[in-house]
């Protein structure tokens, strides 16, 4: 689950990045920008919950 | 903002900016009083040791190979090209600044701004890993933070990378823009803050099997806030120093710079004790602390920017934001964070960052300038996150962040250091926490 969300990670920076390079229309690219921050996201949420700790923690 | 050469500075405005960047190491001085003082009584000396080690790691390794990716507007740098325009992605000085003239050019103060700024960047994680995190790593940390993370990011906002022209190249406002650092310094910061806490994972006993997570106090209230005033004294030269080397305005934007700054912190401290007030009947001197902090770090990105008013707005934000987040994180994502570095560094920035699209107004016009903010954020979220996350846990698989358990028992100021920051005083029974 952590390598998934740190690949979303990289996925939305990518998407984000080729929307900026790619795109010349305001729309579509602000589109593909918010986009890329939904699948960042996603990432964040899935790191995230791949370091809950477990019940009791490590103490 | 711009990849223009910057012109040089008049012998007034030299000596100005000298004197700015001159008080930012009470940033830093005020940040480490914090961490301590948030810390357990057992960890005290070893946070404050922690802290000059970071700060000097991170000088020296800046100066080795930083400065080499950072680079300055108007200096040599790799390019990409992709679609129509050419990429500034990293900075080609040579290692050990040579070739770069210490004679007072806006080079050469934004050199020492940054050998404080980056000091200022490898401190921030310290409250996240505070009462484990080694000291040996804690300085190992800090060196590729230095050497790697800082430098390339802060190229890309401050040193007329690619961030910095998305307004020349692609039409959105006046590119990314970030005057005191809430992105290079508190972004990558909190983000390695956060980083670190998930590395180490949190402190023994803090979520027992059952039951809320324990209440670990903040063992000296007056460390804290005393670091809070002096931390304003350094946000002040920071944010005035990093106006006139990286946003290119003129000595009479100073002024408002410095009024935004106090105005943010202010509104936010407000906040932050109003909030905690109503909700726990009286005003919380930790949360308001990490309050006012989170205030300045909100306000850096356009303190040169934006009005008066739109620096409260920014500061109450911020105040608020920072609360509930310290909140969140502890009690839903079971990440122990001390210092509150994650919620006040990392939130806080991107706060910051966000707030320029919303509220500055900048001398090329606004159309473009939220969509730019956003860019930056997402740059910070989806590649500087991945890469410190990365950097540091390859570090940990060769030599372990978190101290053994017996010294976190034992108390990292006996364990590493070998002696207590209060041998007269006896502390408090097991610190509330059973083990």
């Amino acid at each position: 689950m952590k390598l998934a969300g740190f690949l979303l990670l990289l996925a939305g920076g990518g998407l984000v990045l080729a929307a900026v390079a790619l795109l010349a229309s305001a729309l579509p690219r602000t589109g593909f920008v918010l986009a890329g921050v939904g699948v960042e996201a996603l990432g964040v949420v899935l790191v995230a919950r791949s370091h809950l700790p477990a019940q009791g923690d490590r103490g | 903002m711009t990849s223009l050469p910057v012109p040089a500075f008049s012998e007034t405005l030299t000596v100005l900016c000298l004197v700015l960047i001159l008080l930012v190491p009470l940033a830093g001085a005020g940040l480490s009083l914090i961490n301590t003082g948030l810390g357990r009584s057992r960890s005290a000396a070893h946070s404050m040791m922690a802290s000059l080690m970071v700060i000097a790691t991170a000088a020296v390794v800046y100066f080795v190979c930083g400065f080499s990716w950072q680079g300055f507007v108007g200096r040599p740098a790799h390019f990409l090209a992709i679609g129509h325009a050419g990429w500034n992605w990293l900075a080609a000085e040579p290692f050990f600044m040579r070739g770069l003239q210490f004679d007072g050019s806006p080079a050469s103060l934004a050199v020492l701004l940054q050998l404080f700024s980056v000091g200022l960047a490898g401190l921030i994680p310290l409250g996240a890993g505070a009462d484990r995190w080694r000291l040996g790593a804690s300085c190992a940390s800090t060196a590729l933070l230095a050497g790697w993370t800082y430098p390339l990011f802060a190229h890309w906002v401050w040193g007329g990378g690619w961030l910095a022209q998305l307004g020349t190249s692609y039409g959105l406002g006046s590119g990314f823009v970030d005057v005191g650092g809430s992105s290079t310094i508190q972004g990558v910061g909190g983000l390695t803050a956060l980083s670190i806490a998930w590395i180490v994972g949190p402190r023994r006993g803090k979520y027992p099997a059952n039951g809320m997570p324990a209440a670990i106090p903040a063992h000296n209230a007056v460390f804290v806030l005393f670091g809070c005033l002096l931390g304003l004294v350094g946000w002040l030269g920071l944010n005035s120093a990093g106006a006139l080397l990286f946003a290119g305005v003129g000595v009479e934007r100073v002024v408002l710079t410095a009024v935004n700054t106090v105005l943010a912190a202010a509104s936010a401290g407000l906040t932050a004790a109003i909030i905690t007030r109503l909700r726990f009947g009286k005003p919380d001197a930790s949360l308001t602390a990490n309050g006012w902090i989170g205030g300045l770090v909100a306000s850096s990105a356009g303190c040169a920017f934006i009005k008066p008013a739109a620096a409260i707005i920014v500061g109450i934000v911020a105040g608020a934001l920072v609360i509930f987040a310290i909140e969140w994180l502890e009690f839903e994502l079971k990440v122990d964070d001390p210092g509150g570095a994650i919620s006040v560094h990392a939130l806080g920035g991107v706060w910051g960052i966000f707030a320029v699209g919303l509220f500055a107004r900048l001398p090329r016009g606004s159309a473009g300038q939220l969509l730019a903010q956003i860019v930056g954020i997402a740059t910070l979220i989806g590649f500087v996150l991945p890469t410190t996350y990365g950097l540091n846990w390859l570090l940990n698989r060769f030599f372990p962040q978190r101290v053994a358990v017996d010294g976190e028992g034992q108390g990292m100021d006996l364990h590493e250091l070998g002696a207590d920051a209060y041998p007269e005083f006896v502390t408090h029974t097991e610190e509330f926490i059973q083990r």
